[in-house]
């Protein structure tokens, strides 16, 4: 396979968009990436959602947005992979370039969840319908039970959980297109309303609408368009079981530990080796355990860097710059994509006040579900 | 959750029938058609253990709108004594007494009332022993 290259990138505000319907919402993200890239067509898109037919009755995503975006007939694809959609389109379309059948090609992520439906509902399809949501259960809490679980094996505490939200909101504090740019305390985070013990709301990953968009291309072209080259240095993605409770350990994310494996290796790269990294943080704990079984640090020290400042942006492994799920916002199938975006605006120096020193080598962590799929990513400046 | 699909589960959620592989012993449940440990596709049906303990809990502050009017309720994981683990709501408890490695021991129950029709949807729920 040859390799690939990312040359433009584009998003919308992550929020409460009333005003934006989905196709809105993809086609001004997509428009922007095309822009940024500078190229005149692209090959072929795909587009990660989680869940447009529970959201806003649409199906056919592909069909629809393609034609919104004026570039009918190329071929168009939604992929879903629950909360790791569009890392997997992002996957997608890595592989449509590197096998040579296309040139230029969209991975893209959109999701418009404040439309009226039951988000709730909705987003509780990404965990096994029969034998978790039957009972009641909700995605926050089905991460409640890792985080005690966590708690309980590695005396994980609260307030290192509080100080991943707090953190989050300081990074994203800086991020133009972020949901949330205010500031938390720690005591803010620990006095928010209870969702499901010992989760409370500033624990939780916002209901957003967004859409984020980049273009691949060989690399063999990328240098016509650009001279910040962020090149595909490594994709892997792995599996797990789909409900939480089958799984040998509850605070170790197997479909992460495999997938590291797997990127590290296709990349030649060791956890050392990565400067900085976006996460999938749709809950603080979720954060933490990532951390681990990215192998950043020893297992049950996920809370701890936190706390220390080790995951900050001036630490030794700052973890989601941009804000993170929790601060940016959740727009389900766009997150993946808009984890890319970071890395490329911090690869190539367009980070601004987020900007890390020496960023050469960076990790997107994207996962659906409590982990049942796990798509990472690394990108480099070269 | 229309009726047939109800239905369908009425073995597992009334009388907790598992599939217990032929060639390794695995029990697995809901059954499946593929053991996940040794891939085997022979199985007997066996009836699970209905005493166990808790790996994990929560209390679901916040629920979907189907568990509307039921918040807040205790919901854990539990692994019973032949090692099959399940989802299931905490019945009856004080929120206090929750603790990871409690006994527990499952109960029928009625689980949710579904849809516009009001349902009434049956099946295991936990209480402490
Ligand atoms: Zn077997």
């Amino acid at each position: 396979m040859r390799d690939v290259a990312v040359i433009g990138v584009g998003m919308t505000q992550f929020g409460e968009l009333w005003g934006k319907s989905i196709k809105d919402i993809f086609v001004e993200a997509a428009l922007k990436a095309i822009k940024s890239a500078g190229v005149d067509h692209i090959d072929s898109m795909y587009v990660g959602s989680m869940s447009s037919g529970l959201f806003v009755g649409q199906e056919h995503l592909g069909a629809v947005l393609v034609d919104y975006l004026g570039q009918n007939p190329i071929p168009a694809t939604r992929v879903e992979s629950a909360c790791a959609s569009g890392g997997a389109a992002f996957r997608a379309a890595y592989f449509e370039v590197a096998s040579g059948a296309s040139e230029i090609v969209l991975a893209g992520g959109v999701e418009k969840m404040t439309d009226g439906a039951d988000v709730t509902d909705a987003l509780a399809t990404a965990a096994d319908q029969e034998y978790e949501v039957y009972q009641g259960v909700t995605f926050p809490g089905l991460y409640a039970m890792i985080a005690n679980a966590h708690m309980h094996q590695y005396k994980t505490t609260r307030e290192q959980l509080a100080a991943i939200a707090v953190k989050n909101h300081a990074n994203g504090a800086n991020n133009p297109n972020a949901q949330f740019r205010n500031l938390v305390t720690l005591e803010q985070v620990m006095s928010s309303t209870l969702v499901a013990d010992p989760l409370r709301l500033l624990d939780c990953s916002p209901v957003s609408d967004g859409g984020a968009a980049v273009i691949l291309c060989s690399m063999d072209i990328a240098k016509k368009f650009t001279d910040t080259i962020v090149k595909v240095k490594g994709t892997a993605q792995a599996s797990d079981t789909i409900a939480l409770h089958s799984r040998k350990s509850l605070t170790t994310l197997n479909s992460v530990v495999s997938a590291a494996q797997k990127v590290y290796k296709m990349a030649d790269v060791t956890p050392k080796d990565i400067n900085f990294a976006e996460v999938h943080d749709c809950f603080t704990i979720a954060e933490a355990v990532v951390y681990e079984d990215l192998g950043f640090c020893e297992k049950g020290c996920g809370g701890p860097a936190a706390e220390e400042g080790r995951t900050a942006i001036e630490g030794k492994t700052p973890i989601n710059t941009s804000g993170g799920l929790k601060s940016k916002g959740h727009p389900v199938g766009a997150s993946g994509i808009a984890q890319i975006i970071e890395l490329y605006e911090q690869l190539t120096g367009q980070a601004g006040k987020r900007q890390v020193k020496n960023a050469h080598i960076g990790l997107a962590q994207n996962m659906g579900g409590t982990g049942a799929s796990c798509v990472i990513n690394i990108l480099e400046a070269v | 959750m229309i009726t047939p699909r109800y239905h369908r589960e009425i073995p597992q959620r009334y009388r907790l029938e598992a599939g217990k592989c032929q060639k390794c012993g695995e029990v697995s449940f809901p059954p499946r058609l593929v053991c996940p440990n040794c891939k085997s596709q022979e199985f007997e049906t066996v009836r699970l253990n209905d005493e166990g303990k808790l790996l994990t809990y929560t209390i679901i502050r916040v629920a979907s709108d189907k568990f509307f009017g039921t918040t807040p309720f205790a919901v854990g994981i539990v692994e019973l004594n032949d090692g099959v683990k399940l989802t299931t709501q905490i019945a009856d408890v004080d929120f206090d007494q929750l603790k990871i490695g409690q006994k527990v021991k499952l109960v029928f129950r009625k689980i949710q009332d579904e849809g516009k029709s009001g349902l009434h949807c049956y099946g295991y729920k936990a209480v402490l022993v």
